[in-house]
């Protein structure tokens, strides 16, 4: 179960700030999440090897040679503020 | 410092390699613009998909056995979750269970002398993060700008126990490891920033503090000693080191705490879905045989082969590029003199000038050897050609020996100059036969005159004593 110092926890470690009122909105919302995946509990998996996969695929590579990247302006297009082709960021330690 | 315990948390550019891990952005952007390395993969825009450089895998395997490493047969990509603006996707892609490499091990000389075995947990692959700038010290800036080119960079971490048990001890161990990698030519550490250091220290009995983002081998002693002063200060003082995560302030030469947000439970890792599984185990044995001879077996052949001292050896065997030189030089000239003068004078007048041993040529370097060996050329002299070489960047051996006069008087002109200042010089002679050894310097100076100064003094003085005795 879900609760509302989980969704505290989960809004820090995502950086996303939810107000008070919202919080026990979300912890419904997680919680029909989860109960969801639940049904994969009903699935009867005795004698099956776990894994992470559902299709087996293995070894996909690239070679190792170097395309062009993009120009500066580009890449900064989506940030907010930038400050001689840096992108600026508020302080953190 | 028995009670000292340090692991170490080597983070390893593989930048040999042309592209970056998942992308094709080149690895070559030390000197370009912030932000001009990047494409909609290392900058995790929305919709793009990365894909494993295979060569980069190729060289993570290579380190791993050249690291005495067990390697996975199947090994896999995850996702550590953490938000900081040095990821712009918001997780970093790395390894977790299964790793690339476990298990290994290299040997090093520790402290008391005696070879130390220093265990190898871990080496996995993962991307660079972005690179952070801080206007001003870590804990005073304001803003933060931020660098992409980095992020994306092939990195192998390499983990080791906690076997170390001192700064030097580090030092040394890190001194070993980029050599390693230096023979496997996967690490140019030439390049800013392209090895960077976490350190595990604690005192017996105390928790350990992680020391992070430590760059340069120097960094590591400093950062490393000011930690022990600091926790046994607090040991004295009676208290207690907590388990906490600190960062080398390279300027002020201290480290300084700073609150560690996300504990590792909080990192999320799950499979990166992205990414298929890479079965290597096909591979091992190729890369296994390719693998070239590492530092500390052609140190002992060289030993062996050309009968040097272990300090030459390990000297001439720390870089691939200078062994090669010096098996060059020691095919065409004397190798035990070769030694002597490649590692304890040419290696001297290049780390004098921060210049590499590509730029002393080595057949300059065999002529030299064969001129002192014949005794063509006195050592002041050999000095004197090698520091032209290195400065004038022009010339020959031969050349400058004649353009500087620096050949040695021929031995008989040699022989003649002393009978003749001997028999020229009645009255140092008696003095010397009166009891004054010194007198017998009056005469050498004679001679060197006579010889303009070509001959070499000790052997000059060692004929004149035999002439003055022979009268």
């Amino acid at each position: 179960m879900i609760t509302r110092e989980d969704v505290e926890h989960i809004s820090w470690l995502a950086s996303i700030k939810i107000e008070d009122e919202e919080k026990d909105e979300l912890v419904e919302h997680f919680n029909s999440i989860l109960e969801y995946f639940h049904q994969l509990d009903e699935v009867d998996t005795e004698g099956v090897k776990p894994t992470y996969r559902v299709v087996d695929l293995a070894n996909i590579f690239r070679e190792d040679a170097a395309y062009e990247s993009l120009p500066q302006d580009q890449a900064l297009k989506n940030a907010p503020r930038t400050e001689n082709g840096y992108i600026k960021s508020p302080r953190i330690v | 410092m028995e009670n000292v315990i340090i692991g170490l948390e080597i983070h390893v550019q593989l930048n040999r390699l042309q592209s970056k891990m998942f992308c094709g952005c080149s690895t070559a952007y030390h000197d370009s613009p912030p932000n001009s390395h990047t494409c909609p993969v290392c900058l995790g825009l929305p919709g793009s998909l990365p894909v494993i450089n295979r060569k980069a895998v190729e060289y993570g395997i290579k380190v791993g056995l050249a690291l005495n490493c067990k390697i996975e047969e199947e090994t896999l990509f995850y996702r550590k979750n953490y938000y900081y603006p040095d990821l712009p996707k918001g997780f970093q892609i790395s390894q977790y269970d299964y790793p690339l490499a476990t298990q290994g091990h290299i040997m090093i000389l520790g402290d008391d002398g005696a070879e130390r075995n220093i265990r190898i947990n871990r080496a996995h692959m993962e991307e660079d993060p972005g690179r952070l700038v801080h206007a001003g010290t870590i804990d005073k800036a304001k803003y933060t700008m931020v660098d992409y080119n980095r992020c994306g960079m092939p990195l192998l971490e390499v983990v080791t126990e906690p076997d170390l048990s001192s700064p030097k001890e580090a030092r040394v161990f890190l001194d070993k490891l980029k050599s390693i990698l230096d023979y496997l030519d996967v690490f140019d550490g030439s390049q800013e920033g392209s090895m960077r250091i976490d350190a595990n220290i604690s005192l017996k009995g105390g928790d350990r503090s992680e020391v992070k983002n430590i760059t340069g081998f120097k960094g590591v002693e400093k950062a490393l000693s000011y930690e022990i002063t600091r926790q046994k200060n607090m040991q004295r003082r009676n208290i207690k080191v907590v388990q906490e995560t600190r960062h080398f302030d390279e300027l002020r030469n201290i480290t300084v705490s700073i609150r560690s947000k996300v504990g590792a439970h909080d990192y999320r890792y799950f499979p990166e879905c992205d990414l298929a599984v890479m079965r290597i185990a096909p591979w091992v044995p190729t890369i296994r045989a390719a693998l070239p001879e590492l530092p500390d077996v052609k140190r002992e052949r060289f030993v062996k082969q050309y009968g040097l001292a272990d300090d030459h050896a390990k000297s001439l065997t720390s870089e691939i590029k200078l062994a090669n030189f010096y098996e060059a030089v020691a095919t065409q000239a004397a190798p035990k003199l070769a030694a002597v003068w490649i590692a304890d004078v040419l290696k001297g007048e290049l780390n004098y000038r921060d210049l590499a041993i590509d730029c002393f040529r080595e057949e300059h370097m065999a002529e030299i050897v064969q001129m002192l060996e014949k005794g063509k050329i006195s050592e002041d002299g050999a000095v004197q050609i090698i520091r032209e070489l290195l400065d004038k960047k022009s010339g020959s051996p031969g050349e400058i020996v004649l353009a500087l006069g620096l050949g040695r008087a021929e031995d008989d002109a040699v022989q003649k100059a002393v009978r003749e200042a001997v028999a020229e010089s009645a009255a140092a002679v008696a003095d010397y036969r009166a009891g004054s050894e010194r007198a017998l310097n009056f005469i050498v100076g004679v001679v060197m005159k006579k010889t303009r100064g070509k001959a070499d003094a000790g052997e000059v003085h060692r004929l004149v004593k035999a002439e003055v005795e022979k009268v």
